[in-house]
């Protein structure tokens, strides 16, 4: 299957202030998001999704690896960048922040459709239409409908759900062929949830649009995704398809993330000891550890493999498309 | 499209909703009709005196006059009427302070907003700039600047103004850089958007209120600048203005001589111009900002 | 209010028909209408809604911390004595000693430039003057201990704090004074899934080992469905349903309920897969409520009578009450969700199908 967004090796270094040593926001990530897939990437806060997802959009720039959209090289130059915004957009956690509150829901939608001149495109295209046309196809795209209405209300005048639907329509107005979704309803009420996640899949569906969706959520990752990467201190830990990942988690750490997933009737939940470590002091070995469940348990012990957890770098995990994680436990670095 | 015209409504809406606030603030409605009544003086000055009451040579009146029921403010040590005088004067002192806070205004907020905006060298630069003119001591710099370039008319405001706009530029700057972290940044510059078009889309409408309340402020400094300028004699020798008239009563001696009426009409005209612009700036301000607003 | 509860020793907090309205500049807001609820030692309450609901109303009623202006009838008795009508000297005492709160922005309610021990010692000395410094020290030791901190980071400054210590800070000082009660407004809110249940295992520990009462306030059923005995879900300042939170959760029987249970779906649940479950329409505006019933805009079973009559809490079964008409034909709201998830499947399915 041809990859319409990838990273391969990618890395992204901030440096350490005060004589800090330089913290390790992404630390070497392959991953592959195909045409019409929705992609789930699952971590704690401070694991690196949201530097991942910030890199993948051409905001960080990475300090090794590349991201490559449709086979091609992301650059950081500025006409290279510009084509890229087309086809790669962003919906960012917080609508009411994500909107200008000074301007007009048709000036934000507008706000790309000028940007990028998409009249012209159309226009070159034998498609006459107005800015009008493009902005209420947007809207109702997003399901804000009938559009005219809500040309001219300010932010401040839509609840929450609404605003979000005024960002995505922003976004799908440049006509993009992935989104990048950052935490998109953990700000929301639990009842518009399930519709802003029913209009991405809505999306998927109608205009073959990708999802990238950033969560720490995994109800909404089994709600929505085809794939699921679980990120853990700068690195993807365990990729599969949902129904593989979720059903039978291989790396201890996602058993552990999906045990304390707030349900009735659940099995025991492994509720890890501290914090997600500091990316600037990444633990040797197995960079998980020192919080490990199967190491502590003595699991690892059993099998033999307790000295090279602590001590030998796993390698990066490739993107293979098999189910897999980054765990020497017998059977889990290889496809099931 | 009607759009535009129920979008022109609603901003008209808006300014309504503003004014409404306003006329709350008891102060800055005190500070605009005041403000009003020297606006339409200056803007009527030919209609209400004749202008040849400038002129020395033909001066009506003996040197120093008392008020009198032909000359109401008394006469100045040529003979002209005080009151001629201090309406033409009206004209000077507020077309100067305008001027000079126009040009205050452009430079702070051009700066403000491009220091704040660009990280690298260029904003650095701009900010040590700011600083820089922050701290030069305002007379001296005004004196020599004056000097330098003359004293006409033009010349005072631009001096008032070259030299006023660091203020304006920090509290611009201080916006932008709190405006740059919100979201809505992010999304313009995913969009694609540019440099410029996030100067002038995002902050520029974002930082505006706070440039329209600081103007008013500005305003006021400026008048005081300019009358100090022509208090010390660096004013325009060929223009009355409220400013020159203090200095000619003073090397007159009018204080001495008891001739307060060529002293304090301009003084009080000055300390109630300067005053209303910043009761007039303090509510704006206090609308503005919701910092303050929230504090009341 | 339920028959059995009759000859149970007096209640932590009993609310009785509680009214809160705030005034606004377009006439008054009614944020609570007439809630009734009961929490006793080692029970923990759940109140569940989306946002503005009322149910932060509640949690700040309790204690007379709302808004000043506030109109509030109704009484809210903390051990029997009601904190709206006590004079300010009691309350104080009331506010730490009997019941004391965690709020939602705890994060940042820290003072940044004290050392937590300080921070945690600071009600107890102020409450009881007797206390010394070393017993103080003592005291902040084993508070750390109960929210499973180590007694060492008692010399930490906030900022050496991840946001999960911080709220076991908050907890560790609503514990300070020895409280009955503990009200939580949203205390997980802004923390990973890990950290909540960590926090979360604070609260329900020190439910069962040390009789406290809890409040728990929160808009994911879920995390209430884990953490309490019972659960009360609110709609526009009213409670629509109450019942164990167990039985709740997994039969809601209020349409309400069953969407708020069903927007966070159970991991390996088929019939959530590829299916979101939302509710369209937004929450009601509190100043103009709609007729009869005020979530009947939003619900897929209104009828006629919905738009005129809106209906009381009534109860259903041993320990169930719904306020809705179609309670009893609906007894099993999981028909109905079961059908909505269909509908969305098949909506989606085609694309499901696709890659």
């Amino acid at each position: 299957m041809s990859q319409l967004l990838s990273a391969r090796q990618l890395q992204v270094t901030f440096q350490g202030r005060h004589g800090r040593p330089d913290a390790k926001g992404v630390d070497g990530v392959d991953l592959d998001v195909a045409p019409a897939e929705i992609l789930a990437l699952v971590g704690e806060s401070g694991c690196g999704k949201t530097t991942l997802a910030r890199t993948l959009l051409g905001l960080e720039r990475p300090s090794g690896g590349a991201v490559a959209y449709d086979g091609a090289e992301l650059t950081h130059n500025r006409r290279f960048l510009r084509s890229y915004r087309r086809k790669v957009q962003l919906i960012l956690q917080d609508p009411t922040g994500a909107l200008n509150p000074r301007q007009s829901v048709y000036e934000s939608v507008a706000e790309g459709i000028r940007i990028h001149k998409m009249v012209g495109v159309h226009r070159r295209a034998g498609d006459r239409v107005t800015e009008a046309d493009l902005v209420a196809r947007a809207l109702s795209q997003a399901g804000m409908r009938p559009p005219q209405r809500f040309f001219l209300n300010y932010p401040h005048e839509l609840s929450g759900g609404q605003r979000q639907r005024v960002v995505i329509a922003g976004a799908l107005a440049v006509e993009p062929s992935i989104l990048i979704a950052d935490e998109p309803v953990s700000s929301l009420d639990a009842s518009i949830r399930g519709e802003i996640l029913a209009l991405l899949l809505k999306l998927r569906e109608d205009l073959g649009l990708s999802v990238l969706v950033v969560t720490h959520d995994l109800g909404l990752a089994w709600n929505i995704a085809d794939r699921i990467a679980v990120m853990y201190l700068g690195r993807v830990v365990e990729v599969g398809t949902t129904e593989e990942v979720l059903a039978a988690p291989k790396h201890p750490y996602t058993r552990a993330l999906l045990s304390v997933v707030p349900e009735i009737a659940q099995t025991e939940p492994i509720v890890l000891v501290g914090e997600t470590p500091d990316p600037s002091r990444v633990p040797r070995g197995c960079r998980f550890h020192p919080r490990c469940p199967a190491l502590l348990s003595g699991e690892a012990a059993a099998a033999g493999i307790e000295g090279d957890c602590r001590t030998k770098p796993l390698p990066v995990l490739a993107a293979t498309g098999d189910h897999r994680a980054a765990c020497r436990l017998p059977g889990r670095l290889t496809p099931s | 499209m009607s759009a535009r015209q129920v979008a022109w409504r609603r901003r008209k809406d808006s300014a309504g909703r503003t004014w409404k606030e306003f006329r709350r603030h008891r102060t800055g409605v005190l500070g605009m009709v005041v403000l009003v009544v020297f606006a339409l003086v200056a803007i009527l000055a030919p209609l209400l005196v004749d202008s040849e009451g400038l002129s020395r040579t033909k001066a009506t009146g003996l040197p120093l006059e008392s008020p009198s029921s032909s000359y109401w403010l008394g006469t100045d040590e040529y003979g002209r009427s005080v009151l001629t005088l201090l309406i033409y004067g009206a004209r000077v002192s507020l077309l100067v302070g305008l001027f000079a806070t126009l040009i205050s205004m452009v430079l702070g907020t051009l700066i403000g907003i491009a220091s704040g905006f660009w990280r690298g060298w260029v904003g650095a630069a701009l900010f040590r700039l700011t600083e820089w003119f922050l701290v030069i001591p305002f007379l001296p710099l005004a004196l020599v600047l004056a000097t330098l370039l003359g004293g006409s008319l033009f010349t005072i405001g631009f001096v008032i103004g070259v030299t006023s706009w660091p203020g304006t530029a920090l509290l611009i700057r201080s916006q932008t850089l709190s405006i740059i972290g919100r979201p809505y940044m992010e999304r313009a510059r995913v969009l694609g958007a540019g440099d410029w078009h996030q100067m002038t889309r995002h902050i520029l409408p974002n930082v505006m209120p706070m440039v329209f309340a600081n103007t008013t402020l500005t305003v006021a400094g400026a008048i005081l600048s300019e009358t100090t300028l022509s208090f010390l004699g660096f004013g325009d020798p060929t223009r009355v203005s409220w400013g020159t008239m203090l200095d000619s009563a003073f090397t007159n001696g009018a204080l001495t001589l008891g001739a307060w009426w060529f002293l304090f009409p301009p003084g009080i005209c000055v300390v109630a111009v300067v005053l209303s612009f910043t009761l007039v700036g303090q509510s704006l301000e206090e609308i503005f900002n919701p910092r303050l607003r929230q504090r009341r | 209010m339920n028959a059995s509860a009759e000859d149970a020793p007096l209640p932590l907090l009993q609310i009785i028909d509680l009214n809160v309205s705030y005034p606004t500049a377009s006439g008054p807001l009614p944020a609570v209408r007439g809630v009734s609820l009961t929490v006793r030692s080692g029970e923990s309450v759940g109140i569940a809604g989306e946002s503005g609901c009322g149910k932060s109303t509640i949690a700040s009623t309790v204690l007379r911390l709302q808004p000043k202006g506030a109109k509030v009838t109704g009484s809210v008795l903390v051990n029997g004595q009601d904190t709206q009508t006590m004079p300010w000297g009691q309350l104080r005492a009331v506010r730490w000693g009997d019941a004391a709160m965690v709020f939602q922005g705890a994060l940042h309610s820290l003072n940044p430039v004290q050392r937590i021990g300080d921070q945690i010692a600071e009600p107890i000395r102020l409450h009881d003057e007797s206390v010394g410094r070393n017993a103080a020290a003592r005291r902040v030791a084993q508070l750390l201990e109960q929210v499973g901190l180590p007694p060492s980071r008692a010399t930490a400054y906030p900022h050496q704090l991840s946001g999960g210590q911080k709220q076991r800070v908050m907890i560790a000082m609503a514990l300070a004074c020895r409280p009955q009660l503990i009200i939580a407004d949203e205390p997980t809110t802004a923390l990973d899934v890990m950290v909540q249940a960590q926090v979360l295992g604070v609260l329900t520990d020190l439910v069962h080992d040390l009789g406290l009462g809890l409040l728990l306030i929160s808009h994911d059923l879920s995390v209430l469905g884990t953490t309490c005995d019972r659960v009360l879900v609110m709609y526009a300042g009213k409670v629509v349903e109450q019942g164990p939170a167990v039985s709740l959760f997994d039969h809601p029987l209020h349409p309400y309920g069953g969407a708020l249970a069903a927007a966070f779906p159970r991991v390996g649940d088929p019939r959530a897969r590829f299916a979101p479950v939302g509710l369209p329409g937004d929450p009601p505006d509190p100043q103009a409520l709609p007729s009869g019933c005020p979530f009947h805009p939003r619900c897929a079973l209104a009828t006629e009578e919905c738009r005129a009559t809106d209906p009381p809490l009534e109860p259903i079964g041993t320990d169930r009450e719904v306020a809705c008409l179609h309670a009893d034909e609906q007894r099993d709201m999981k028909l109905l969700l079961a059908r909505s998830r269909l509908e969305a499947a098949q909506s989606a399915g085609g694309a499901a199908m696709a890659p």
